[in-house]
């Protein structure tokens, strides 16, 4: 196992490297003077080169890019071009909230769409599995910004159950956890459907295997069988779903922390979409790439783990 | 050259759209989808009233006779402009998933045809690119280049070119081992007709089932980004742009938000089961289920 871990670790970093560098020409490429968009079209000729001095737009292309990638990788992001405060502190202060709405977003779809595709498998063309299905259909269906609406309106506005905002009280751990449910439950939800029916399909083809049918006939209890025997090989295509939707999942939170007014990565993003800071949107796309990254790797050594096979190759 | 790939491309249209009319529930989603095109492009003509005609005194009107799903925040009729909408989000989805289509089908089929250093850079560049979550990398072009239409089929088509490539490679890389192909070969056949004529044919399948799914998908994203705020302008009707409004005023008027839901639902919905019946029929392990 750790010859395949080292290994997954040095593939991840020709990968960060590269995204990094298109973190780099992408915001370079983009039109438009970032000094003029900070200062307008009244600014001065001297004030413009000024900031594009201090931005260091006045350096060479390779020079920039040798700058970016060597304080990047010594984990400094600069500072923002609104707030003049530290990039990295910014992010760092609404990080927890989108982590653990997408940690839990994970758990809910793991815990509730594995053993939900499971059944759906052993039942199979009867009314749970139909209404399986249906149900993973609507998940697949439904853009993360609708479904949040509607929970919003369902149960914040019209039952009250649930605050509007989502931020939940400092101090208060009660009021943060109460404040979390409908975020979690919505991106929840469609991470259920995606489990759900990619377990669902992968265990309909592992159960028709021999292997199965020799466990059964030498008397194997039939839960032993589905956990156990069928499960365990029906495992591999799951967790390449799931490390392949974090993703998704990444990107509805962005629409989910907006609908809910939470804090967190989504509403940072727009913020500064909206103001043009283009540090702290540079330093957002790192750590984005940078999560899927850590998710790639994550999924491999996953794999290593569910199925021997593949850390002995 | 191209008369002979759409001759032999048929084989794969053919084989699909036998498969859904087979399948209950693909010739069901075929049949929403269907009417969401004619809607759309009829919109014009289906619309009752001008999509952008404002009348204060119909300001967040219910329903009504006249005005069947209400009026937004400007009094401008709903149901028209959830029709004109219709229209934005298609243009915009169907342009994109076949350029995306188009451009990552043609890398994936040279990557896997040529093989070697070629593809390995290839794919890893993909990879590079699929490091970017669709919605994040979506906001962030248009963000940068500006919200244009253009930026958008450009933003959406940037976040499918990679799953269509390797989509394509896939197939391609069994196909090229076959005899036939090897006799192309043989009898002299230039790269790009072998690559067009033998296994485009052969890949297409795969391509055009993901394409029904990644409709579903652009037009999610689209009214995603136009929901952000960076789709279409304003006051161009978009789905994603009208729930954007809807939200703004949740409190007072609800059903700005849920009719033009329900319009985006109903096409998901139709999508994704147009594209899951012909997995189904495509995939031949599923085939004799």
């Amino acid at each position: 196992m750790l010859p395949y871990i080292v290994k997954r670790l040095l593939v991840a970093v020709p990968t960060l490297l590269a995204v990094l560098t298109v973190v780099f020409f992408f915001v370079r490429i983009a039109p438009g003077d970032p000094a003029f968009i900070i200062l307008g079209d009244q600014a001065s000729p001297q004030a413009l080169a000024a900031v594009r001095h201090e931005l260091g737009l006045d350096q060479p292309m390779a020079v920039q890019y040798v700058d970016f990638m060597s304080t990047v990788l010594k984990g400094d992001l600069g500072t923002s071009l609104v707030t003049h405060r530290s990039v990295w502190g910014e992010i760092a202060n609404v990080l927890p909230y989108t982590i653990e709405l997408t940690l839990s977003a994970l758990v809910i779809g793991v815990v509730i769409g594995l053993p939900l595709g499971v059944a759906a498998a052993r039942h199979r063309n009867e009314a749970l599995d139909y209404a399986a299905r249906l149900f993973s259909l609507a998940g697949l269906s439904f853009p993360a910004f609708v479904s949040a609406i509607m929970l919003l309106l369902a149960f914040a506005i019209e039952l009250h159950w649930f605050p509007v905002i989502s931020e939940g009280r400092p101090g208060d751990p009660w009021s943060r956890v109460n404040a979390l449910v409908l975020p979690a439950v919505n991106l929840g939800l469609i991470m259920v459907a995606y489990v759900m029916r990619v377990t669902r399909s992968s265990m309909l083809g592992v159960l028709g295997e021999d292997y199965i049918r020799t466990a059964r006939s030498k008397g194997v209890p039939a839960r032993v069988v589905i956990w156990r025997h069928a499960l365990g090989n029906a495992m591999i295509p799951v967790v390449t779903v799931v490390g392949l939707y974090l993703g998704v999942l990444i990107g509805n939170s962005v629409l989910t922390e907006i609908v809910f007014n939470r804090p967190g990565l989504g509403k940072l993003i727009v913020n500064s979409l909206n103001q043009r800071d283009y540090t702290m949107l540079e330093g957002l796309m790192v750590i984005y790439a940078f999560f899927i990254v850590i998710a790639n790797l994550l999924t491999d050594l996953t794999y290593g783990l569910v199925d021997p096979r593949v850390s002995q190759r | 050259m191209s008369v002979i790939a759409v001759a032999t491309g048929r084989g794969a249209w053919a084989r699909l759209g036998a498969g859904i009319r087979h399948h209950k529930m693909a010739s069901f989603g075929a049949g929403i989808v269907i009417l969401m095109v004619l809607s759309a492009l009829l919109a014009p003509w289906l619309a009752p009233h001008d999509p952008l005609e404002q009348d204060v005194l119909l300001r967040l009107a219910s329903p009504s006779a006249d005005f069947p799903l209400g009026n937004d925040s400007f009094g401008r009729d709903i149901l028209a402009r959830i029709l004109w909408g219709g229209r934005v989000s298609l243009y915009v989805s169907t342009l994109s998933v076949l350029i995306a289509i188009f451009v990552g089908g043609a890398l994936g089929i040279l990557a896997g045809y040529i093989g070697g250093l070629f593809d390995r850079v290839l794919m890893a560049a993909m990879d590079v690119l699929l490091s970017f979550p669709t919605l994040v990398m979506g906001l962030l072009v248009v963000a940068m280049m500006g919200p244009t239409v253009g930026n958008l089929i450009l933003a959406i088509t940037l976040t499918a070119v990679a799953p269509f490539a390797r989509i394509a490679r896939a197939p391609t890389l069994t196909v090229k081992e076959r005899d036939f192909v090897e006799a192309g070969r043989a009898l002299g056949f230039s790269h790009l007709r072998i690559m067009v004529v033998h296994i485009l044919p052969n890949v297409l399948d795969d391509i055009l089932v993901m394409g029904a799914l990644w409709l579903a998908t652009a037009i999610r994203t689209e009214a995603s980004l136009s929901f952000i705020g960076l789709g279409v302008r304003p006051p161009t009707a978009s789905w994603g742009g009208m729930i954007r409004e809807g939200f703004e005023n949740i409190l007072d008027a609800p059903w700005l938000a849920i009719f033009p839901s329900i319009a985006i639902l109903v096409v998901m919905f139709g999508l994704n089961m147009l594209g899951d019946g012909l997995r189904d029929t495509s995939d031949p392990r599923l085939r004799h289920e």
